[in-house]
């Protein structure tokens, strides 16, 4: 099972996953966000990864699909609050190259420039 | 090593049954007393084997995919099998980012994590026979079972 829920912050979507992804909900997951960057307005994307506690290597090409995505407007996407395990699959995936891992959400706003 | 328990499971290959054999075998090897990080590690090498044998090995088609845990003192072997059509390259299958499936966004690394994750990585694989994956976990403050 896996629930994604957002909110607009400007030019910013932020998504909350809660579950699991792996192959089988990365295929809803993909589209869900697809949806949400549909509006080309939407620059970056602040995913929140507190409340999801698995990921496999099926989740990686959810990342940079969408991370591809916003590179091309210019955009930036980031994450916070992995959990360990999550945080070994970034690492050993060389995702946390591309995609910069922040400490909670103010830090991420920070981090793609969506603080007033 | 002396086996001292084993399971053995099997389920069709739809994508709804890779949480289930994930759970199945990390339930199995919660026995030897694993740290949470222990079972988070099994549970992901389970993931990415079943994954495989689902996307890979019977693509579009339905066949099934076994799932053998056996507890030794110290650790865990499991061991994934399908009937499938085999891996013809297992050296190049096995290379970080490799994927013979671009198309569906997969990443390559299904086997970096398992070897990652896990102890021990062995793979065999016969064309239009299917491919074995098996795999060691050792459990290094686990319970009278667990221990090494």
């Amino acid at each position: 099972m896996l629930d994604i829920s957002s909110v607009r912050k400007g030019k910013t979507v932020v998504v909350c996953m809660a579950g699991e992804l792996d192959h089988h909900t990365s295929e809803s997951a993909r589209e869900s966000l697809d949806n949400l960057i549909e509006d080309n307005s939407i620059k970056n994307m602040v995913v929140d990864l507190s409340e999801l506690k698995f990921m496999d290597s099926s989740g990686i090409g959810v990342f940079i699909g969408r991370y591809k995505i916003l590179s091309e407007r210019a955009g930036k996407m980031v994450v916070f609050g992995l959990n360990n395990h999550i945080s070994k699959i970034w690492e050993i995936s060389g995702l946390y190259k591309i995609i910069a891992i922040y400490e909670s959400l103010d830090a991420s706003l920070h981090g793609v420039q969506e603080v007033e | 090593m002396k086996i001292k328990n084993e399971m053995r499971l099997e389920i069709v290959s739809k994508s709804q049954n890779e949480a289930f054999a994930r759970v199945v075998v990390a339930a199995f090897a919660a026995q030897l007393d694993p740290t949470l990080e222990e079972i988070a590690d099994i549970k992901t090498a389970v993931s990415e084997a079943v994954t495989n044998a689902i996307i890979h090995a019977y693509d579009q088609s339905i066949g099934i995919v076994e799932i053998v845990g056996k507890l030794f003192d110290g650790g865990i072997i499991v061991e994934i099998m399908d009937r499938g059509k085999g891996i013809e390259n297992i050296e190049e299958a096995m290379q970080p980012l490799y994927t013979s499936k671009p198309e569906l966004e997969r990443s390559g690394m299904g086997f970096t994590v398992m070897e990652t994750f896990m102890d021990e990585v062995e793979v065999t694989s016969s064309l239009g026979k299917g491919t074995r994956v098996r795999m060691v976990k050792y459990i290094k403050h686990g319970n009278e079972m667990g221990k090494t």
